[in-house]
């Protein structure tokens, strides 16, 4: 069943004509172009296409576009603004917090999320807050000594 | 070998209120599925384990993601997130065994969009908000064409997956009696990894002091230990108006094991449930004084 949403993604309004059925990760990927944020199980389990749905990190292959419409949505595109990197990609970038990169976007949203609530989060909340992120290539604690950077950075 | 692949077809139907979504969900009987954050559901439906011919989401339905304290009970709405649970205060005092939950519950990506509702309706055996809610004393409102009715959390459950809702009947609110004076709540789960995953064992304990250290009351669940999350009543029976010993908790901790019948690894599911059943009513004890 085809349908026209209106997506907001990174501040711009978007209007999509697709299935009820496509997920938000899709239309990002298929219809918006934007590329960053990654497929990888498709089924919530490893976090790669991790976005902000009305600020907060969300499995975007779990979500129905549809369902995402009327709700600001950022992706890892949305962070750097004039081109000027986000704190936690900066911090991410001197702490070597990734290899591959392919988990790198997932990553860096649920950092993102993990601040909005809590910007000052401990080592155990900045742990729990990526737990929902599956790295191959690092050990994670690049991760966590990243997010806690970023959190300094911002003060 | 299973496969992920994309959605398929089906028909998004959009209610505006709960009773709207209940007559879909009557007139188009096995071909309709409700919905609520769709963590469970849309996996299984790219998995095409569910193919339901019409999907009911219950995201447009203004007013349902409310957790509240109401004539001495807690009510949770049938849109309410685990993140909610995380997050609210009112849960955080006197509900603290849901807050702890929560915070064991899969991932915050998850969180934020998986319901509490959603997880009892879905059923799995090791449900973790089943066993804490169950402890806690909850009952469901159930409401459908033939109107509402209320049962408790523990009669919900029918099998692995399988909950005993009518057709046509869908979960309207969550509600939990407000948790004596000295009381204690403990959900302790065991599992493999810190996150991700589903728990081996769960155990919960609310638990009532009666202001020195006799038991006034217990209520012990387990989760993952039977086809359906269990109370463990031979346990509770042990001691329930007793005063509080480890000898006590050590008793009523092996007879909590009776109560197991593990659908899988049951030499070891019992040895579990024996330990971390003494290991949450110590727990449990301790924060109720």
């Amino acid at each position: 069943m085809k349908q026209i949403i209106n997506l907001k993604v990174n501040g711009v309004a978007h209007q999509v004509e697709t299935d009820t059925r496509r997920t938000l990760l899709e239309v990002i990927r298929e219809h918006l172009g934007l590329m960053g944020t990654k497929k990888g199980c498709d089924e919530g389990d490893c976090g790669a296409c991790t976005v902000l749905l009305d600020g907060k990190p969300v499995n975007s292959c779990l979500v129905l576009a549809i369902e995402a419409q009327d709700k600001p949505i950022t992706t890892i595109e949305g962070l750097a603004s004039n081109g000027k990197l986000d704190p936690i990609q900066e911090a991410f970038v001197a702490n070597g917090a990734f290899q591959c990169g392919f988990c790198t976007p997932g990553m860096v949203m649920a950092a993102k999320g993990l601040l909005n609530e809590n910007p000052h989060p401990t080592q155990e909340e900045a742990t729990r807050a990526i737990a929902g992120n599956l790295c191959r290539c690092t050990g994670y604690l690049r991760f966590v000594e990243g997010i806690q950077q970023a959190a300094k950075a911002k003060v | 070998m299973i496969f992920i692949r994309r959605l398929p077809q089906f028909d998004y139907v959009a209610p505006r209120t709960l009773w709207e979504a209940s007559s879909v969900l009557a007139e188009r009987k096995s071909e309709a599925v409700l919905m609520a954050g769709g963590t469970d559901l849309l996996p299984k439906m790219k998995k095409r384990e569910a193919t339901p011919r019409y999907l009911v989401s219950l995201k447009n339905v203004p007013g349902l993601a409310y957790i509240k304290e109401d004539k001495g009970a807690l009510k949770i709405g049938p849109m309410a997130t685990i993140h909610d649970v995380e997050s609210s205060p009112v849960i955080a005092g006197k509900y603290a065994i849901l807050r702890d939950t929560s915070l064991v519950f899969a991932s915050a990506q998850i969180r934020n969009l998986a319901t509490v509702t959603g997880n009892l309706c879905n059923a799995a055996p090791s449900a973790d908000m089943a066993s804490p809610l169950i402890a806690l004393g909850a009952t469901l409102s159930l409401s459908g064409p033939q109107g509402g009715r209320t049962i408790p959390l523990e009669k919900f459950f029918t099998g692995p997956f399988t909950n005993s809702l009518g057709e046509g009947e869908l979960v309207a609110e969550i509600q939990a009696p407000q948790p004596q004076p000295h009381t204690g709540g403990v959900y302790i789960k065991h599992s493999i990894r810190n996150a991700m995953d589903h728990a081996i064992v769960g155990v919960a304990v609310v638990l009532t002091l009666d202001g020195s250290d006799v038991c006034k009351d217990v209520r012990i669940a387990l989760g993952a230990c039977a086809p359906t999350p269990v109370r463990a009543a031979e346990a509770e029976k042990a001691l329930k108006g007793n005063k509080l010993t480890k000898a006590a908790i050590d008793k009523a901790a092996k007879a909590a094991v009776s109560a197991a019948q593990p659908r899988s690894d049951p030499e070891y599911k019992r040895e579990m449930v024996q330990v971390l059943t003494a290991r949450a009513l110590n727990q449990a004890w301790q924060i109720a004084r």
